[in-house]
């Protein structure tokens, strides 16, 4: 009984040093700012390796997720007699809700991990102490950029996936299953509020772009350099990372959407 | 050795990991302009030692100053401003493997300086040359070997010239040949850059064969030292020990653990 | 030489996401990129706004004309207020108009339709309709119905 008070202790006060440590490491790296000359070509960098590089899993997602949403927006509105509904429907969803989290999900799986591991064997093979030995501070040099990357990238590819989504669902409902053209754009843009939904929902991927980033790059930083502490490093990530996307999303649609 | 002489000066130092002592007192001088060795069994913390040094550790009690300048007192802007004048080679080298060879040693040039490329182009090639690398500049770090990953790292720590240079271990894992291109290279850039060298080191023969100093570090404390004829004069049981390799002796070859006898029967009455 | 075309690259996948954030607004919300048009503001009493809501849309001849942009009770009468916002190229609403509550099509949503009246007088900032009609209410309706009244 004891015993099982003091784990349950002993993990709360672990839990919350490493909120604390994470805490000061993300503020640190916030404020190391670097130099704009030295900084952008980092950055450029850096935003290549987040972004560019997972363009292809979220197009390609993008599609299908956007094809499935047409299919089935189909064939449950057509049981209405509304199948013209299908854009909003197609479009709400991508918008508000699965253009954002998918987003970040896959944003967690791909870049997220990649982050982590660089980070992590940048930190086992001593690359961030010589960094530091040679007076560059790591956080500033390479940190920063990589958080940085991940929080410009995440909208932008959002809003990539919900576009691709919606084309995706056109091809389906427009060109497949012979939904009238007009009343797919014209349901969508009736319905489609550009405050409402489409900056809520870049507001949301703002969000999780911030706590994926923040994770990787502190699971990175923190992880023990061996292989298997960057393994499971690595592994931490992508589990805090689509815990934390999922539960921010419902706290943020509630927020936003449920008139609270 | 007069105190004004010593570059590094440790006093009284205590540093804990955990639990564990691994300095307890240790006070050393390390004289400005001439190569001195650290030498020591794996694990007694010599690493640790010269990361108290560039102020990347902090220790519990005790004072360390280099060129007069308390290390551990410093903000973080002055101490990284110390640091552009200490180069350390790390173990492993810790070329940054993302770049060229080239652009390792350019690293500190850009970051700490605003030399035009031309510049930077002729430093870089300069200390490449003095390592025999100048062909490898557009090589990546994984095409490297060992030993010229080593002698990068080296042309890097040199790159901004500075005053004081550590070495961990350049011995360790190279070929016989690799070694002595290192040990010429260092009492090389010693003498024609006149720098305060540190090398860390197990390697007995090696070490000694450079350095003008050395001392011996076991159990948190500094149980010899002297110019390489004074140690090998030196009485204590331990430093013979340690100098000639004698597999047991006070320095225990084991790890301290209960006697074996208990060990064995805890594990038969389970 | 590789730093450029990473440059050029990363350049072109920011523009995309900024393409994206344009196709979302003008193709998918429909936001056009014109100036927030001026308005006035006019009111209507109702007995029953059952399921109007606020940013509901007003419209004239089918027409939208403007927004719903506030709902409250009155408390001496115990009527819903409705607050409207009218855009100032349809300030030409004759002073006997009446505002209907209707759906659109048999289940959308509620909107406010202003019927239109004969006089030569046009509704001012801060007036009120003189006759309004509330929302049918298909339960009410159908009890009627069936009760035989
Ligand atoms: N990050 C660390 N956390 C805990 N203990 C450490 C850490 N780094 C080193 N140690 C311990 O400190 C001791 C000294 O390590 P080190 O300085 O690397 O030894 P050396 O370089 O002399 O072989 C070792 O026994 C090691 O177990
Ligand atoms: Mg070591």
């Amino acid at each position: 009984m004891m015993d099982r008070l003091a784990t349950i202790g002993r993990g709360t006060f672990d839990i919350l040093a490493s909120l604390g440590r994470s805490s000061e490491f993300l503020l640190r790296s916030l404020v190391a700012v670097p130099r704009p000359a030295t900084g952008l070509p980092l950055l450029v960098k850096q935003i290549y390796a987040v972004g560019v590089l997972s363009l292809a899993i979220i197009v390609v997602s993008g599609l299908f997720i956007g094809m499935v949403l047409g299919l089935q927006g189909y064939n449950i509105l057509t049981d209405y007699g509304s199948e013209q509904a299908i854009g909003q429907m197609v479009a709400l969803t991508l918008v508000r809700e699965l253009g954002p989290v998918v987003t970040a999900l896959l944003f967690a799986g791909r870049a997220g991990s990649a982050l982590t591991a660089e980070i992590g064997l940048m930190k086992a093979t001593e690359q961030l102490s010589s960094m530091e030995m040679m007076g560059v501070d790591p956080l500033r040099r390479v940190i920063a950029p990589r958080f940085w990357a991940g929080f410009i990238t995440m909208p932008l590819l959002a809003m990539i996936f919900s576009v691709v989504g919606i084309w995706g669902g056109m091809l389906v409902g427009v060109d497949w299953l012979g939904v009238f053209e007009g009343s797919y754009w014209a349901n969508m843009q009736a319905s489609v509020d550009f405050g409402e939904d489409v900056l809520n929902g870049i507001i949301k991927s703002i969000a999780f772009g911030f706590v994926c980033t923040w994770i990787a790059v502190y699971q990175g930083y923190d992880s023990v350099p061996t292989s298997e502490g960057i393994s499971s490093a690595t592994t931490k990530t992508v589990v805090y990372s689509s815990l934390a996307v999922l539960g921010l999303d419902f706290i943020l649609t509630a927020v936003m959407f449920g008139d609270i | 050795m007069t105190s004004e002489s010593a570059f590094i000066d440790i006093q009284d130092l205590v540093f804990l990991r955990g639990e564990r002592r691994i300095f307890d007192g240790l006070s050393l001088k390390i004289p400005r302009g001439k190569v001195t060795a650290i030498m020591g069994p794996s694990g007694t913390g010599k690493t640790t030692l010269l990361k108290l040094i560039g102020g990347q550790l902090r220790p519990e009690s005790g004072r360390i100053t280099v060129d007069g300048i308390c290390v551990h007192e410093l903000r973080r802007s002055a101490l990284y401003d110390l640091r552009k004048r200490m180069g350390m080679l790390f173990q492993s080298g810790a070329l940054f493997s993302d770049i060229s060879a080239y652009e390792n040693v350019a690293f500190p040039l850009r970051v700490h300086t605003k030399l035009p490329e031309d510049m930077i182009r002729d430093i870089v090639l300069m200390k490449l040359e003095a390592v025999g690398l100048r062909g490898a500049r557009d090589l990546m770090p994984s095409e490297l070997s060992g030993g010229m990953t080593r002698r990068v790292a080296l042309a890097r720590s040199i790159a901004l010239d500075p005053e004081l240079i550590m070495y961990d271990e350049p011995f360790t894992g190279q070929d016989p040949i690799a070694k002595g291109v290192l040990v010429e290279m260092i009492s090389k850039l010693n003498r024609s850059m006149g720098l305060t060298s540190v090398l860390v080191s197990h390697d007995v023969p090696e070490s000694l064969s450079i350095c003008d100093y050395a001392c011996i570090v076991s159990n948190g404390q500094v149980i010899g030292a002297g110019t390489p004829e004074e140690l090998q004069g030196n009485p204590s049981e331990r430093v013979q020990q340690f100098l000639q390799g004698k597999p047991d002796g006070p320095v225990p070859f084991h790890y301290p653990a209960e006697p074996i006898a208990e060990d064995l029967a805890d594990g038969a009455q389970r | 030489m590789r730093q450029r075309t990473m440059e050029i690259v990363v350049g072109a996948f920011v523009l995309a996401g900024c393409g994206a954030l344009l196709f979302l607004a003008l193709q998918v919300s429909g936001l056009t990129p014109q100036a927030a048009e001026p308005t006035y503001k006019v009111y209507a009493n109702f007995n029953d706004v059952g399921g109007l809501s606020v940013r509901g849309q007003v419209s004239m001849a089918g027409v939208t004309i403007g927004r719903v942009t506030a709902i409250t009770l009155d408390p001496k009468t115990y009527q819903a207020r409705v607050e409207m916002e009218i855009n100032k190229s349809a300030e030409i609403i004759p002073t006997d108009s009446s505002a209907i509550i209707r759906t659109a099509g048999l289940l959308g949503e509620k909107y406010v339709d202003v019927s239109v009246g004969a006089d030569q007088e046009y509704m001012k900032d801060g007036d009120t309709f003189y006759g309004t009609q509330s929302a049918l209410n298909i339960e009410r309706l159908i009890s009627n119905f069936a009760s035989g009244k």
